[in-house]
């Protein structure tokens, strides 16, 4: 079945009947070829928005206050009220709590280190701060927790402060005057911070209640959970909910007083709608394919019918009707095959075309916002498509070619 | 070489049965130059067919070299016809998209002869009957005569023992048609049967033995003097 004659045979077939070899092999062709740009374009959307979840925890909940709705216990609605160190403590004794920090913001304060000075707002916190909100520490080391347990005035600052007030000297372990405080540099950081981008001092969350009358007030929290289901998270953020309530005396009905924003939800609900996408592509994918397919059979259909007359020269000569089923099958999985690959190797080389030229604009530095990266398509997914247009070419040659292989040499010879 | 005895045929067009061949009787030796004639309807096309194993019979006996032809599957049918038969069509029934060499050394391919062997020696029987200049035309390319002589030579290409040609002249002007009877006999003396069907008397008349049929049966064998 399989010798050089065999394919000889098809091989000059296929030239002599170059119309209709180039038309099947055109609708697989393209048929791939839409179906590498269409996934492709869907990998390229999906990826951009995780990218842009990557540097922050999946799984964040970010917790402040806001004046209570309800009255409760003898109080009064639109009663103001500050969280405590307590609470923090309470919060991080929780299980199924990975990460958590206080924040305490203080405003803007005058930062000089020897001639240069500059106006920053401070931000304070607990060391696991780092990890929740994705700072990349360029020098030195974060706020750790001999900071906090010590009090100790340590000040990490953001690289366009470095910029300013150390032009071209190390500032690690030199001092900055923050309000007339002095502190220690113990780090710098690179951050991508949309609100502030790197132009916040940050100091540990007990110094910063110590010196500036602070007490044991905390503006918010920020933490993250253990890997778990959305439903046992969602268990938390109640649990979280229900402990700040009863420590702040507020009605547990009152969802306004104690807010929290759980990126989980935002996060589950983007992956949703590129889920949902992502279907959708497949859809047209899938939609693309069968057209090839469809366009495949109707050749191969068309093919069969004008070769009936050659089929029954062919038998009465004396070939085998297994023969005559191989010659159309071998020719159709020849055409698909070769077509379809060059179909998945045009849309490959477009996709990472695309994605090429993508990242040379995007060049170096800046926003890394984006909502399209690496627009390519699983090699798998690319070859299990071809496969299965090469075996629908094939089945749709099979059909025709099985009916045309059961005709009787007298009346194929007779069809004029 | 060919023994029939007794065989029936009949087709079913819807509800009405049409009973072609009604016990058909023949024997015809190995080196015979045969023609059936017949007015159409009278069966000659079926039996033809019936002896070429393009077709089934419903009753009787069909020995072909010695070995009985019944109920075979396609695939066998499709090995004794390209071993023991060669056919010549009335519309010659060539390849389109195959040159000469190509059509003639078709039914050796099919015997699994390599490539370079069987265009070898396809261009050698084109030779033989004057065509060894068109070995690289196509079909549309030739004149009837050439045509047929390519046909022809795609018959014997296989060396078969029994040629059937379905009226081998009836597309043909006078002269291809004599030129086709002259490569016939000469091919019959080299000792292959060949049956021809045919409706013109004077090609009839260039065969040794003429079988006339009529509403399925054999009317009349007339032996012809040997010229």
């Amino acid at each position: 079945m399989f010798d050089l004659d065999v394919w000889q045979e098809i091989f000059s077939t296929i030239k002599k009947n170059k119309l209709r070899s180039f038309l099947t092999g055109f609708a697989v062709a393209w048929g791939i070829f839409m179906l590498m740009v269409l996934l492709g374009s869907g990998n390229g959307l999906s990826n951009g928005v995780a990218s842009n979840f990557q540097n922050r925890a999946k799984n964040t909940m970010f917790i402040w206050t806001n004046k209570t709705t309800m009255p409760y216990a003898g109080l009064k609605s639109g009663r103001r009220f500050n969280y405590k160190t307590e609470d923090y403590n309470d919060l991080k004794a929780l299980k199924g709590v990975n990460l958590i920090t206080g924040r305490f913001y203080l405003g803007a304060r005058t930062f000089s280190a020897g001639k240069e000075y500059a106006d920053y707002s401070i931000m304070s916190c607990h060391p696991d701060y780092e990890k929740i909100e994705g700072y990349i520490v360029t020098k030195g080391r974060f706020i750790n927790t001999i900071d906090i347990k010590q009090k100790r005035k340590s000040l990490m600052i953001g690289l366009d402060m470095e910029k300013v007030l150390f032009a071209n000297q190390d500032p690690i372990g030199k001092v900055v005057n923050v309000g007339g405080i002095p502190f220690t540099v113990v780090g710098v950081y690179d951050r991508d911070n949309r609100r502030s981008g790197s132009r916040e001092g940050i100091i540990p969350l007990t110094t910063a209640q110590a010196l500036f009358n602070g007490n044991n007030r905390i503006h918010g929290f920020s933490l993250t959970a253990h890997e778990m289901s959305k439903a046992e998270n969602l268990a938390l953020e109640q649990q979280i909910r229900s402990i700040l309530a009863s420590n702040h005396r507020v009605h547990p009905e009152d969802q306004s007083a104690i807010g929290i924003y759980n990126t989980l939800k935002d996060y589950a609900r983007t992956m949703g709608m590129f889920a949902a996408i992502n279907m959708f592509i497949w859809l047209i994918g899938i939609g693309t394919l069968i057209a090839g397919v469809v366009g495949v059979s109707n050749i191969m259909l068309i093919s069969v019918k004008e070769r009936t007359k050659e089929f029954g020269i062919r038998k009465a000569i004396g070939a085998s009707p297994r023969s005559i089923i191989g010659l159309v099958l071998l020719e159709a999985v020849l055409i698909t095959s070769v077509a379809g690959y060059i179909g998945m190797v045009l849309g490959v080389f477009l996709m990472e075309g695309v994605n090429a030229i993508m990242i040379n604009s995007m060049g170096g530095g800046g926003s890394n916002m984006t909502i399209f990266l690496n627009p390519t398509v699983d090699l798998k997914v690319a070859v299990s498509a071809m496969l299965l247009l090469v075996f629908a070419g094939s089945f749709a040659g099979y059909i025709p070619a099985k009916h045309a292989s059961k005709v009787k040499p007298i009346e194929a010879l007779h069809d004029e | 070489m060919i023994s029939i005895k007794g065989v029936h045929k009949s087709y079913q067009t819807g509800q009405n049965s049409l009973h072609v061949l009604k016990g058909i009787d023949l024997e015809i030796q190995q080196g015979e130059f045969v023609s059936i004639m017949g007015s159409s309807g009278s069966g000659k096309s079926t039996l033809l067919n019936i002896l070429g194993i393009l077709d089934n019979y419903d009753a009787g006996e069909y020995h072909l070299d010695n070995t009985l032809i019944q109920n075979m599957s396609e695939k066998k049918a499709a090995r004794y016809r390209n071993d023991t038969l060669g056919f010549v069509f009335q519309s010659f029934n060539l390849i389109s998209f195959k040159n000469a060499i190509e059509n003639v050394a078709l039914p050796l391919y099919y015997q699994g002869v390599k490539r370079k062997k069987r265009n070898a020696m396809a261009l050698e029987y084109l030779a033989k009957f004057g065509l060894q200049d068109h070995g690289e035309h196509l079909p549309n390319q030739l004149s009837g005569g050439q045509k047929q002589r390519v046909a022809i030579a795609r018959a014997i290409i296989s060396k078969p023992k029994v040629i059937l040609a379905d009226e081998p002249t009836g597309a043909l002007d006078t002269t291809s048609s004599y030129e086709v009877m002259e490569i016939l006999k000469k091919i019959n003396q080299e000792g292959i049967t060949i049956i021809v069907v045919t409706h013109e008397h004077d090609i009839a008349e260039m065969t040794d033995k003429v079988i006339k049929l009529r509403d399925g049966i054999i009317e009349d064998i007339v032996i012809n003097k040997k010229n």
